[in-house]
């Protein structure tokens, strides 16, 4: 495996060097991208405590992913389009979406969340695999419009095995879409391990459609960064669709239905804490950069701030008016809709 | 006025090229659908003279086909995809009800779905397995989306640009055993909405509903029950989701009788649901209890014995005696 992986820092924070990518980030940079995981993380154990208070449906820890998530996030231009599925929290947050919008959902007071338009960042799709043709679809769009953008998908390894996303690498191939996609590999489809879904190594699936795919240290967010800015910049030039292959690892739960210990030992999650996304990152600064304890101390209290924020917004978030469900179901109002709606207001008229 | 004769494939064809014209952001998208024309030709041509860029043909893929015009639509593209065959939609019926019919909605409004999904439909043509099946009470069913069906080249002309102009999702149901009849085209004027119901053949005695192929098999039995004193008024519905309740109903209130006409089973179906909207309406008008005539709760046979399984005149005049004997 090792070398098929791309990596630019060690689990122990030591630069890496590899033959086809270098790290162009500078001090300043790095330390970026080491808060925005910092936060992501902090923004991932409030919304678990929420849920625990009983305060949300239902929530999809981020933990252990968040290299994955920011480094790609990060790599992305204003212009490029980002579809995501319900686990990525650091790609929201790199498009600026406020953290209360990503749990509206969970709290159940929405469907959505977030205009998609504004932070040019998808809704979250929950539906396995259904978001990556919308993702090739929109490349087609942006070829048609001879735009020079991207767009970019995120699935997991349960959702490779959908059609779906068989289906939106034939496209994406046939068509030159300026697609990328990233696929977090992160062990776990709920309870099943990646080896029910693939006898090879996933990225090598681009090969047979006739793209090319990459392994990259999912828990690295240098390496994350630079294959996805790569990616992004052969889509945005014609050279077509990549498949990136985060590899890392779901710390937590898969939701917070879900009970990891029916399935997975513990020797395998301690394995992985000792390639946590973040903590490399931390060595890296203080060692090479001279970043001082309390510079992390800032960055902690800021996600504590955040999270803080966060958890006033959602426990002032209330639910929408019942009429809400009969809103924007159609852009030219359907009588059976609008019965619907007249309906439940005489209904609370009458027990007035 | 202009009027000219064409068969509904070619309706279609030429509306669908109006549309082009119209508004660079309409697409086409289907299997066969460039140099091929389509398996029904109804894009003759059309790659031809909007290019590939506009008139593409797809992987054969009906989930990715629905699934990327989703994310056209996103980029402000309106395509109309061409299913080639009804039995062959199936594979995209998670990308039409999970997300087609949901993005508008979970988007507040942000994201306009204005894609149309053509869908050649109903048997009648001595097809295989696969190629005959009426599937338009799945998407009646779904909220988000709208269903509309022509009967004659002239809605089939303006239906389809209507469909396509819409910001709302059609499935636009199209009925094969049609596309070769001839009719008159007004090239002027498009007559009634999209939803609207038309009364094709005004009666006194029964309402008979029918859409798609069945308008044909009505206004034959209605001649033919015409024939024996008997007169139907023959009603072409359109509009599947929303129907027109209103024109059903100015029809049941003087006829007292009620008849659906469709190619599918009757369980849960369209006319089920007519049936129960206009019992609700005209209660006290009605002489007789509404009635369906259906398919059967069968799979699609085998074509050779499809004339048993699709309504036929005959089995329209028998459902008519039905309903005339209640006065006796």
């Amino acid at each position: 495996m090792a070398d098929e992986l791309v990596q630019l820092l060690s689990p122990e924070g030591q630069r890496v060097d590899h033959p086809d990518y270098e790290c162009s980030l500078d001090d300043t940079a790095i330390l970026g991208l080491y808060r925005d995981m910092v936060i992501v993380r902090r923004i991932c154990n409030e919304a678990t405590a929420l849920q625990r208070q009983g305060q949300l449906a239902l929530w999809a820890p981020v933990q252990g992913q968040e290299a994955a998530q920011i480094g790609s996030g990060r790599a992305l231009a204003p212009g490029d389009f980002v579809f995501p599925s319900y686990r990525e929290h650091g790609v929201a947050w790199t498009r600026g979406i406020p953290p209360a919008d990503m749990l509206r959902i969970f709290r159940a007071t929405e469907t959505g969340g977030w205009d998609p338009q504004r932070y040019h960042c998808n809704l979250p799709t929950i539906v396995l695999g259904d978001q990556v043709p919308h993702a090739v679809g929109y490349a087609m769009g942006i070829q048609r419009d001879g735009a020079e953008e991207a767009a970019m998908v995120f699935f997991g390894d349960g959702a490779s095995s959908q059609g779906d996303v068989m289906e939106s690498f034939v496209w994406a191939a046939s068509f030159m879409a300026p697609v990328v996609f990233v696929l977090q590999n992160n062990q776990w489809a709920i309870s099943e391990p990646t080896s029910l879904q693939t006898k090879i190594p996933l990225y090598r699936r681009a090969d047979g459609f006739g793209f090319p795919g990459v392994r990259v240290d999912g828990n690295d967010v240098l390496a994350v960064y630079e294959v996805s800015r790569r990616a992004l910049e052969r889509a945005r030039e014609g050279g077509g669709p990549t498949l990136i292959e985060a590899y890392t690892y779901r710390m937590g739960a898969h939701t917070t239905s879900d009970d990891p210990t029916r399935y997975r030992v513990d020797a395998e999650v301690e394995v992985w804490r000792h390639r946590d996304p973040i903590e490399r990152v931390k060595a890296l600064l203080a060692r090479e950069h001279a970043v001082r304890s309390s510079t992390f101390e800032e960055v902690a209290a800021e996600a504590e701030a955040i999270a803080q924020t966060l958890r006033a917004d959602v426990l002032a978030m209330d639910a929408p008016p019942a009429t809400d469900m009969f809103d924007d179901v159609y852009a030219e109002p359907h009588p059976w809709t609008e019965a619907g709606r007249a309906e439940v207001l005489a209904f609370a008229e009458e027990a007035r | 006025m202009a009027t000219t004769t064409m068969t509904m494939a070619r309706a279609l064809n030429e509306g669908m090229r109006r549309a082009m014209e119209r508004d660079p952001k309409v697409l086409l998208m289907g299997e066969d659908i460039g140099k091929l024309g389509g398996v029904f030709r109804v894009t003759d041509g059309l790659q031809k003279d909007f290019g590939d860029d506009r008139v593409i043909d797809a992987p054969l893929a009906e989930s990715a086909i629905v699934g990327t015009a989703v994310g056209l639509a996103m980029r402000g593209y309106r395509t109309a995809i061409e299913i080639q065959f009804d039995g062959f939609v199936y594979p995209a019926f998670d990308q039409i009800v999970s997300q087609v019919a949901k993005l508008h909605k979970r988007s507040k409004g942000v994201y306009t779905m204005g894609l149309v999904i053509r869908l050649p439909y109903q048997g009648g043509i001595g097809a295989v397995e696969h190629h005959s099946e009426s599937p338009e009470a799945y998407f009646v069913h779904t909220a988000g989306l709208r269903v509309v069906t022509p009967s004659t080249p002239h809605d089939a002309y303006w239906m389809i640009q209507e469909s396509i102009a819409h910001d709302d999702p059609v499935i636009f149901c199209e009925p094969k055993s049609r596309y070769w009849d001839k009719g008159e085209v007004d090239l002027d004027d498009p007559g009634p909405g999209l939803f609207d119901a038309v009364v094709r053949r005004p009666g006194t005695d029964v309402t008979v509903v029918a859409y798609g192929s069945m308008v044909k098999t009505a206004l034959r039995a209605a001649e033919a029950a015409a024939a024996e004193g008997t007169s139907l008024e023959v009603i072409d519905l359109r509009g599947l989701s929303p129907f027109d309740t209103d024109v059903m109903a100015a029809s049941l209130e003087r006829t007292g009788r009620l008849l659906v006409v469709q190619e599918a089973p009757p369980y849960a179906s369209v006319g089920s649901e007519i049936v129960a909207t206009l019992t609700e309406r005209c209660f006290y008008s009605l002489r007789a209890p509404a009635l369906r005539v259906a398919a059967y709760h069968v799979p699609y046979p085998a074509s050779r014995i499809e004339d048993v399984f699709r309504p036929s005149v005959e089995r329209v005049l028998d459902g008519v005696d039905r309903l005339m004997e209640y006065d006796q």
